[in-house]
């Protein structure tokens, strides 16, 4: 019985990671349709810069906010250079530049911060709580916190808040949106930044787990992609219920299968349900206008 | 600019980079980037350093070492090409390189084909077993490091194991050596769980090794991985030791860890970490403390095991061609197999025709750590 504990709160852990990573993920899409391959690369920003912040004497909660801020000027900056000279071109095209951004920022990365692995301390210390024969670190409850606090965040962002809707209303069409008056330069602007500043917090609160490197994005991003398109691309909820589900099912995997078949059998069942259900778990029906 | 401008400027510059004539040639292909960075950066920085130290001092029988490195980013594609590039285009006498087994195995035949005296600085046993005439290595092979680390275990009284194994090139080849010595080392592997190198809890494997009754736990794995499994041991409170592998052997892996996770973890490793605890007639304690202190001093980075096998690569070479009084390969290789009593910083190397390695165990140095710092643990 402990030992189901023990993988339920390792699933969590992982969990909770990919769902702060695929939180992220959600407002470029949801304004522009695009996925945005560098969200790895913010992630690894707000670890790295984190790190070097808090080695340079700052407390950690005032280089936690340097990172994240510096962070979001790198998303806004990534919009005003990458994106928006391409305005116009198809979907496809600028996900491929978001691509190219990842690879240049990731170049940039290690010639500023060097190849080592780096991390710094835990929140609240490393003392594991122990629950029935379990345990768990509070770091990764600050991960689960953060994401749930995100998840609530941009849940009231998008149906409560007039830009909130203003971001939907770009994604929908965006020269609709213009005619209403809605200024969809400055919808992108903000959606690059916010989505940079999540995947900073993701990498601030998940550093003291995952450790951080120059290259950590990749992986992050393609786990935390997998739990966006499980939960249903652009869905805060999806990306919550898919991260967590993620996690669970690779630790579930490693505990009572086998450690060997953890990664495939995550990507098996994402397969399944993408099969059943194209849209992902909790992703909006879309409809074609022929 | 026109094509043509380009090309002439292009044929311009190469013409320019081409070396003077009297000049060694050494060639290098290294993992300079991507994910074994954090070993060939150290390689390339030290062999660069030495390199200029050497010339600086009049070079290789009065002629100056012409380096040569590339960066294969760890892809056995690229370090293939590059051996060509090095062979036909540059001209070198001898290569170093090779930062991973991969590549290293990708540019054998190449090197054979050739005829190039070549210098490994990757782990496998492979590399060196069946013999070829045309490679050497420097590091320990993984082999030992196992055998290494039972013996410990033995002399502890543990002999049921709990392997956690990453699922990266150094973490598989260590997981299928280890398992291939157990029997003869006289210890039973109860557990055989392996994670991925990013992951970021391993507590799942770790539990189920807890309840497979073993009594010790080795993790072969570099990287960030073994820093996880250290901390997760930690967290569920496993009463049975942690022995890390030599991939660990840097700072870097208990300021990871945490000092409070790494306290008590056992690792076999060079000399190198623990230069200023080496006994003072031990032969290797200024080679060690030498190379650590010009590499500290010009990186401003800790010195790592990695880097050595870099060093002593150069200066086995070094002395080689020394002894060859010629630049001719054939002549070098010659005199590469014939080194003996080399003391570098992996321990002291002894070439034979049927050993390319030229290590014994007594090279590795088992190590506890303690407070956040190496310590030697007394046979």
């Amino acid at each position: 019985m402990s030992e189901l504990l023990q993988f339920l709160f390792s699933g969590l852990t992982v969990g909770a990671v990919y769902a702060l990573v695929a939180l992220g993920f959600t407002i470029i899409y949801n304004a522009s349709d695009v996925v945005n391959f560098a969200q790895g690369e913010f992630v690894m920003l707000g670890g790295m810069l984190t790190v070097f912040a808090y080695a340079a004497g700052l407390p950690l909660i005032l280089a936690a906010i340097v990172a994240i801020i510096v962070t979001a000027a790198v998303g806004v900056a990534l919009n005003k250079l990458a994106i928006e000279p391409a305005r116009g071109a198809p979907v496809v095209s600028l996900i491929i530049i978001t691509i190219g951004a990842s690879i240049f920022l990731r170049g940039v990365a290690q010639v500023l911060f060097g190849k080592q692995i780096h991390r710094f301390p835990s929140f609240s210390g490393d003392t594991p709580f122990r629950i029935g024969g379990a345990t768990i670190l509070p770091q990764s409850l600050w991960v689960i916190a953060g994401g749930l606090a995100v998840f609530y965040a941009l849940y009231l962002f998008f149906t409560k808040t007039l830009t909130g809707k203003a971001v939907l209303a770009t994604s929908n069409n965006r020269l609709a949106a213009q005619l209403v008056g809605i200024n969809t330069n400055w919808v992108m602007t903000l959606s690059f930044a916010l989505s940079a500043g999540i995947g900073a917090l993701a990498g601030v609160l998940v550093t003291p787990i995952t450790n951080t490197s120059y290259d950590v994005g990749i992986a992050l991003a393609l786990k935390g992609f997998a739990a966006a398109m499980l939960g249903g691309m652009g869905n805060p909820k999806g990306a919550l219920v898919g991260g967590i589900l993620l996690g669970i099912i690779e630790a579930m995997t490693a505990g009572y299968l086998s450690s060997q078949y953890k990664d495939a059998a995550a990507f098996v069942v994402i397969l399944l349900v993408l099969f059943i259900m194209p849209q992902g778990l909790f992703g909006a029906k879309q409809t074609e206008r022929v | 600019m026109t094509i043509r401008t380009l090309m002439t400027t292009a044929a311009a510059l190469s013409a320019l980079a081409a070396p003077a004539m009297a000049d060694i040639n050494i060639g290098a292909s290294l993992a300079e980037t991507g994910p074994a960075a954090f070993l060939g950066d150290p390689e390339a920085k030290t062999l660069r350093m030495e390199v200029d130290k050497i010339n600086a001092a009049g070079g290789i029988n009065g002629e100056q070492i012409n380096l040569i490195i590339y960066d294969d980013g760890g892809d056995a594609n690229k370090a293939k090409t590059f051996a060509t590039r090095l062979v036909e285009d540059d001209e070198v006498v001898a290569v170093i390189g090779g930062t991973t087994t991969g590549p290293t195995m990708a540019m054998i035949p190449v090197f054979e084909d050739a005829e190039i005296p070549f210098i490994s600085l990757a782990g496998a046993v492979e590399i060196i077993e069946p013999v070829n005439p045309w490679v050497f290595k420097t590091p320990h092979t993984d082999r030992m490091a196992c055998e290494k680390i039972f013996a410990d275990m033995k002399a502890q009284g543990f002999s049921k194991v709990g392997m956690i194994s990453g699922s990266d090139g150094f973490g598989k080849s260590m997981q299928a050596q280890c398992k291939g010595v157990a029997e003869a080392a006289g210890v039973e592997i109860v557990a055989d769980e392996v994670y991925g190198p990013q992951d970021a809890d391993m507590t799942p494997q770790l539990t189920n090794i807890k309840g497979s009754g073993a009594e010790a736990i080795l993790n072969s794995g570099m990287g960030q991985g073994p820093a996880v499994v250290t901390r997760n041991h930690t967290q569920l409170a496993i009463d049975a030791p942690l022995y890390q592998s030599h991939g660990v052997a840097s700072k870097q892996f208990i300021e990871l860890a945490g000092t409070e996770a790494a306290e008590g973890v056992r690792l076999p490793a060079a000399a190198l970490l623990v230069a200023d605890q080496l006994a003072d007639d031990n032969p290797q304690k200024p080679v060690v403390q030498g190379y650590r202190d010009e590499y500290e001093a010009e990186t401003g980075e800790d010195v790592s095991t990695f880097g050595g096998h870099a060093y002593d690569a150069l200066y086995i070479l070094k002395a080689a061609i020394e002894k060859a009084g010629s630049t001719e390969p054939a002549a070098i290789r010659d005199a590469l197999e014939q080194t003996t009593g080399f003391v570098g910083t992996a321990g002291e190397v002894n070439y034979t025709p049927e050993d390319h390695l030229g290590l014994t165990l007594d090279a590795f140095e088992m190590l506890e750590i303690k407070d956040g710092e190496w310590t030697i643990v007394a046979e």
